[in-house]
């Protein structure tokens, strides 16, 4: 039974259509990378799943609960169950590293309890060493780590209140290529262990082979493809083969202006 | 082209921008104003809105009270009227001088600094981030704002007043010649508890005002670092106008027949 399920999802900017009546479903459990170029909409469709945009049109279920138009205590019951990965890392400059660790835990009630600073501080410790951060960096500032060490602070945050859904911003941007893989053996390993059913949006491949149970291209606002990871490379689609081989000629023409 | 059609649309454009005003400071109020509070929030805004401002404040008064008095000496000594030097610069400070420019010194300190926050942390989606940790933005970060200037501001004024009627003094006494106990007599007896509640309701009317003009401009702030710029402009200069305004509407309110 699909655990989230997007359908005929529409969401224009003035003129500008990005979501062209989406259609997506991930399984419990289940792994989902979308692909797509920029300005495809990847990021849009995130935005509505989170509640950070209202679709025009659309409707988003997770557990059989329609989630659009969430407001107040309904929506951050629903958010208290999403953990989200942002593309920079999204870290509070204004707290240390272990206040961003455990924000949701101490502001946002996502443990569903009210929690003490040291107990806070002890789960935030032991995130920190989930993503193998040791707890030198807990008291350390955000703007005194490395963008990949950003990037783990980030994903520690996301785990922090072991939630059962997670969406990943592209979390291997702006990283080299070895941070990248570590930053993806974290997300295979923290989503195992946590059982989580997870939507990536990504246009690494190589992040998206490593992290993916099922694969879905996103194209003008649509979904042009979907299945299991281990087919991608013979998908039969003109569009994602061009998408993954990296082509400059083929049926995807990038606009040159951004809008 | 139609010569009317660029009216039309600045029109336009200001009718929305005022509507999308007008329904943030019902969102601010509504939502940010109400329960449950962030005191931490709250009391890191008042060490930075009320504490850290106080220097430019006090200068300000001290320097303007002076200044009051010297103009105040100079033209009323054409009338031999040098006596009324003490009421006009108490009156002159709490009515309207200490009050609207503790406002407009503030703004561009603190409304600033608020929007270029604020502005950071839209395009670095940080306030996406809030709201994923099931955290209002509206409670967490324009709420303690408000609550923070609203306060802040009256105590500033407050301590301006004193500061300003000080600088008049010191100025009056010291280089206009005038007998101290005669200016203090006359500061006295001219001052009314209602000159200085009027003033202090003034700042916390332009408190309100500068919180809500950096939230509004950091909140709605986009396009990288030259949006965070243009956002911060803008509080600065909405702000002011607004003080402007909103002293000219309070002064008919507060001192008008």
């Amino acid at each position: 039974m699909a655990h989230i399920s997007m359908s005929l999802l529409h969401k224009s900017f003035g003129p500008k259509q990005v979501l062209r009546g989406l259609d997506l479903t991930v399984a419990k459990g289940r792994s989902l990378v979308v692909i797509g170029g920029s300005g495809t909409g990847k990021s849009v469709t995130l935005k509505c799943l989170l509640g950070l945009m209202k679709p025009d049109q659309g409707t988003i279920t997770v557990a059989g609960q329609n989630v659009v138009g969430l407001k107040g205590d309904a929506q951050a019951a629903y958010l208290s169950r999403i953990g989200m990965l942002f593309q920079g890392a999204a870290l509070f400059d204004s707290l240390t590293v272990w206040e961003n660790v455990s924000f949701g835990l101490t502001h946002g009630n996502k443990m569903g309890r009210k929690i003490s600073r040291r107990e806070a501080r002890d789960i935030a410790v032991q995130k920190l060493g989930q993503v193998g951060l040791n707890a030198d960096v807990a008291d350390l500032s955000p703007s005194e780590l490395s963008g990949g060490m950003q990037k783990r602070v980030g994903l520690a945050r996301a785990i922090a209140a072991d939630p059962e859904i997670i969406f990943f911003d592209e979390p291997t941007t702006g990283l080299d290529p070895i941070m990248a893989d570590v930053i993806n053996n974290l997300i295979v390993d923290c989503v195992k262990r946590l059982g989580a059913t997870t939507i990536s949006i990504t246009h690494d491949m190589a992040s998206a082979r490593k992290i993916a149970d099922d694969i879905a291209m996103i194209y003008k606002g649509q979904i042009i493809w979907t299945g299991a990871a281990k087919d991608v490379d013979h998908s039969g689609n003109e569009y994602v083969d061009q998408f993954i081989n990296g082509r400059a000629d083929g049926p995807i023409q990038m606009d040159v202006r951004r809008g | 082209m139609n010569p009317f059609q660029p009216i039309g649309k600045l029109v336009l454009g200001f009718l929305a921008r005022t509507g999308h005003l007008a329904m943030f400071t019902a969102q601010a109020l509504g939502q940010g104003l109400a329960p449950r509070y962030f005191f931490g929030q709250i009391a890191s805004q008042f060490f930075r809105i009320g504490y850290t401002s106080l220097p430019v404040v006090a200068l300000t008064a001290f320097f303007t009270g002076g200044a009051l008095a010297l103009q105040i000496y100079m033209g009323s000594s054409r009338f031999n009227a040098e006596s009324l030097v003490a009421s006009i610069v108490a009156l002159g400070i709490t009515r309207e001088l200490g009050p609207v420019l503790a406002g407009l010194m503030v703004s561009g300190r603190v409304g600033a600094s608020i929007a270029a926050e604020l502005g950071t942390m839209r395009v670095t989606e940080q306030i996406d981030a809030l709201t994923t940790l099931s955290t209002n933005p509206l409670k967490y970060l324009v709420g303690p704002r408000i609550i923070a200037a609203v306060i802040s501001l009256p105590l500033l004024v407050a301590i301006g007043d004193t500061i300003g009627i000080f600088g008049g003094y010191i100025v009056g006494t010291r280089s206009l010649g005038l007998n101290e106990f005669a200016y203090l007599k006359s500061t006295a007896d001219f001052l009314h508890f209602s000159d200085i509640t009027s003033g202090l309701i003034k700042a916390a009317v332009f408190g309100f005002i500068i919180a809500l003009m950096g939230c509004y401009h950091g909140f709605h702030s986009s396009g990288g670092a030259q949006g965070v710029g243009r956002a911060t402009t803008n509080a600065v200069v909405s702000s002011a106008i607004l003080i402007l305004a909103a002293n000219f509407l309070l002064t008919s309110l507060l001192f008008g027949d």
